[in-house]
């Protein structure tokens, strides 16, 4: 997997342009346009969502006990097995929907708005790292590594958040700029790595996780490093409170001044990728490395920048963690799994700032419910992690899901390149 | 009559061997002698360590050996400098430093290192090693089917999930059927579906092959620890007490001192891995099988020239490498542990993934360096036991650390398979 600098010329990656599909122009416009939302991608994203909901719905009836129980005499009594089924997956999905949107058992507006709000907090660091890895995407770069570049983040904020006591708003302000430094580093060494030797990023980036992990660990058992003082336990100290987020809405919430930190870094990158000239270069540099070296930019500095930014960005994520959602110290699994998940929202939202920015909020929902899911109707927060990977698989691979839903196919092998350019087509 | 022949004077070109003088040898040798004196002399120790070479059940008794932790340390440290001197002289010359010297270079360094790490304490060779191939297996199953997923052209990131695949099918199909043979294929199969969706995306529907190994790996955590969660725990005893398999001693074999116990007294997992290692490096290099799929691998608009249908050949035999795997996982509850856990393979799948670079590629190498890192990883818990100045995490590190310096070419070339991650499409 490793690339060699200078790369081979391999001539059959010069690809021979692609003659689009000879439309048959038997359709009126109106048709066309039919056509165009049906197999557009916005239609493939929220199929992919319907089928990986379906999909869950029946992993969770399949293994509902009053199904199998009712499975049990299926031919006398039909009904009762759908019936159970219907139980077992609308209780689920509406268990889902009361913990991550509106819970109507609560009395007032105010009291029944909290699930929206945890949904919220849980979007902000997956929104983040979702950034980050949309940044990396979009350069033609593959940043695994949001768990050792979340870790690392969490470890130096943390360490300023809790040593060095500072008046508030400035304390917040240094922690947050060391988590977000120490982030891009980590992400830097493996563009650093790329753009000097050829490492493979993904190689170096899976390797940086661990790496990462066992260091922060070893921190954490380590007297007067990360570990609480006269503690046994891995765990840091309560972060000081003047380096915590203020909270957003007020103590009865759990959303903190982190989410707003997320909506500024969806602005930015937005700016960052659409309107800077960097962007550009990231853009020209993800579309075709040759040609933006033969335009003549710069393209290992711009690997270099790309892995920083987008470890930077994940580096927030971190840091919202620690300073935001859990500040009574942290242990060596603070990521909680969202390094892997921000890839998924990254694909979710095809790598584009503002449908990263809803894919998270998607995400953080389905992380919200999936814990009321579990404490109401049983079925293990786990299920959330096959719906989302399940919902990347389809978006994925729109064939598929045109084939399932018999959509119309716009344009078959243009498609093909634009999702993988690495691809190799031979004519 | 002469022939009026030109006659060019006979130009003896001769062909200069152009000196490339290689230095890495000598300051990578240099190197580690300096980490060597400095560690012990700074963290210098005193006492005498016993190796114990021999179990209470051999049959030939050898003596344990007893060494003084002040002499050994200095007497390594001394001719680790001067194989370090040696190879400046021989790079100097302009000639290769053997191999043999990096494994006695090695194999110096580690003596020495144990010596200091158990100073006053015991070290069970046996044990240490026997314990080396345990933790070794899984990474060797994982990193053949690495190596034959990407030398066919097909980035493996989901080795992890095959793992994990094949440990969960194997747990219960041994549980319900009380045969740990049915749990052995089981875990086969299992694999193989997981290789399944890997070929069916990368190579039906031209999805990035990491994107795919990424979320597949999401996806089979979140299954394995969905039915864990939901099915398996409330009936362990009926689906998650699998038997194990016993210890097989080979008769003659098994009593040679040292390397009897450490290879020859295991279960019959370990008997199939060796077989699996050798079946597979002699398929891939001596078989026309293994030439077509290298052909798909490094060049495949040549291979499909000379009609060997590149897609299928990489779809069966990605599925291959899934099957061997899933072997890998089935040694984690057939094994060693005996009954599944959530996420029971921690990162094998990875550290896998990089025995293959660290191999580069090569069946037998990887081999090896699955064997290294697996010995890292027990000499950690060795050490921890008899309480060694290193911290655990440190040696937990190293396989990680090793593969980044591999993959930035600072020991060795590393060079993947041309077309490995590439998406073959023909029109």
């Amino acid at each position: 997997m490793s690339e060699q600098l200078p790369p081979p010329v391999q001539p059959e990656e010069t690809v021979t342009p692609v003659t689009p599909e000879p439309e048959t122009q038997e359709g009126s416009r109106s048709q066309q346009v039919l056509r165009d939302i049906l197999g557009g991608s916005a239609m493939i994203s929220v199929l992919a969502v319907v089928l990986a909901l379906i999909a869950g719905a029946i992993l969770i009836a399949v293994t509902d006990k009053n199904v199998q129980a009712a499975s049990g005499y299926f031919f006398s009594r039909p009904g009762d097995t759908l019936k159970a089924i219907w139980d077992a997956a609308a209780g689920a999905y509406s268990a889902l929907f009361q913990g991550s949107i509106y819970n109507f058992r609560r009395p007032g507006f105010a009291d029944g708005i909290k699930p929206l709000t945890e949904t919220l907090t849980f979007a902000t660091p997956l929104i983040a790292a979702g950034l980050g890895v949309a940044v990396s995407f979009r350069t033609g770069l593959f940043n695994i590594g949001g768990r050792g570049q979340m870790l690392v983040a969490a470890g130096a904020a943390g360490y300023v958040a809790f040593t060095f006591p500072m008046p508030f708003p400035l304390h917040l302000i240094v922690a947050v700029i060391a988590g977000v430094a120490a982030g891009a580093i980590w992400g830097g060494i493996a563009g650093l790595l790329k753009a000097r030797t050829g490492a493979h990023e993904v190689i170096v980036t899976i390797m940086l996780n661990y790496i990462g992990l066992y260091l922060i660990s070893y921190l954490l058992r380590t007297q007067g490093a990360l570990q609480a003082p006269g503690s046994n336990n891995p765990k840091s100290p309560a972060m000081l409170p003047s380096a915590v987020f203020p909270d957003l809405l007020g103590a009865k919430y759990n959303l903190h001044w982190g989410f707003i930190f997320a909506i500024a870094a969806t602005v930015w990158v937005w700016y960052l990728i659409n309107r800077s000239n960097l962007g550009f270069q990231f853009r020209a540099v993800g579309a075709n490395p040759h040609a933006a070296r033969v335009a003549g930019m710069n393209v290992k500095n711009i690997y270099v920048y790309a892995m920083l930014i987008s470890g930077g960005l994940i580096g927030l994520a971190g840091v919202a963690q620690i300073l935001g959602t859990v500040t009574t110290g942290f242990s060596e699994g603070i990521d909680a799994g969202i390094g892997f998940d921000a890839i998924t929202v990254a694909l979710l939202g095809r790598s584009k700032p503002v449908g990263v920015f809803f894919a998270g909020i998607l995400f953080g929902a389905l992380k919200a419910g999936g814990y009321s899911m579990q404490a109401a109707q049983g079925v293990p927060v786990d299920i959330v992690l096959v719906v989302q990977s399940l919902i990347v698989l389809f978006i994925a691979a729109p064939p598929l899901v045109r084939a399932i839903f018999r959509l119309p196919v716009p344009g078959s092998m243009r498609r093909a390149k634009a999702l993988n350019p690495n691809a190799m087509v031979t004519k | 009559m002469s022939v009026a022949t030109s006659t060019s004077p006979a130009q003896t070109v001769s062909l200069s061997k152009a000196a490339v003088r290689n230095w890495k040898p000598p300051i990578g040798f240099g190197i580690f002698a300096i980490i060597a004196l400095l560690l012990f002399t700074v963290g210098a120790r005193s006492g005498i360590t016993t190796f114990r070479l021999s179990t209470s059940s051999d049959l030939i008794q050898l003596p344990a050996i007893s060494a003084d932790v002040v002499i050994v340390t200095t007497v390594v440290v001394i001719l680790l400098f001067a194989m370090a001197a040696y190879s400046a002289w021989l790079s100097y010359r302009a000639m290769r430093t053997p191999l043999w010297m990096t494994a006695l270079f090695a194999a110096l360094f580690l003596v020495a290192f144990l010596t200091w790490a158990a100073a006053g304490q015991l070290i069970p060779v046996p044990g240490l090693l026997v314990g080396a191939v345990g933790l070794s297996a899984p990474l060797i199953f994982g990193s053949l089917g690495g190596v034959i997923s990407e030398r066919v052209g097909v980035v493996n990131i989901a080795i992890e999930g095959q793992l994990l695949a094949g440990a969960f099918a194997s747990a219960v199909v041994a549980s319900i059927t009380q045969q740990p043979v049915l749990g052995l294929l089981a875990a086969v199969i299992a694999g193989m579906l997981v290789s399944f969706v890997l070929a069916a995306f990368s190579i039906k529907y031209i999805v990035d092959q990491v994107i795919v190994g990424v979320v597949l790996n999401v996806l089979v955590i979140g299954l394995t620890s969905f039915l864990f969660s939901k099915l398996l725990s409330p009936n362990a005893a009926l689906l998650n007490s699998p038997p194990r398999f016993p210890r097989l001693p080979i008769p003659l074999l098994g009593e040679i001192p040292i390397i009897g116990p450490v290879f020859f007294r295991q279960t019959i997992i370990i008997y199939i891995m060796y077989v699996a290692v050798a079946a597979v490096w002699f398929a891939l290099f001596k078989t026309k099988w293994g030439l077509r799929l290298r052909a798909v691998g490094e060049h495949p608009q040549a291979a499909d020239t000379v009609g060997i249908n590149v897609n299928r050949t990489r779809f069966w035999n990605v599925s291959l490498a899934g099957a061997i795997a899933g072997l890998g996982g089935a040694y984690f509850t057939l094994g060693s542990v005996g009954a599944f856990n959530k996420e029971m393979t921690a990162g094998a799948g990875f550290i896998a993934l990089a025995a293959v670079i660290f191999g580069r590629w090569d069946p037998i190498r990887a081999t090896l360096a699955a064997l290294l890192f697996g010995f890292a990883s027990n000499l950690q818990s060795v050490l921890s036991i008899v309480g060694s100045p290193v911290p655990s995490q440190f040696m937990l590190m190293l396989p990680y650390l090793v593969t980044i310096f591999a993959v930035a070419g600072l020991v060795g070339q590393v060079r993947a398979p041309a077309a490995s991650g590439k998406a073959y499409v023909k029109s």
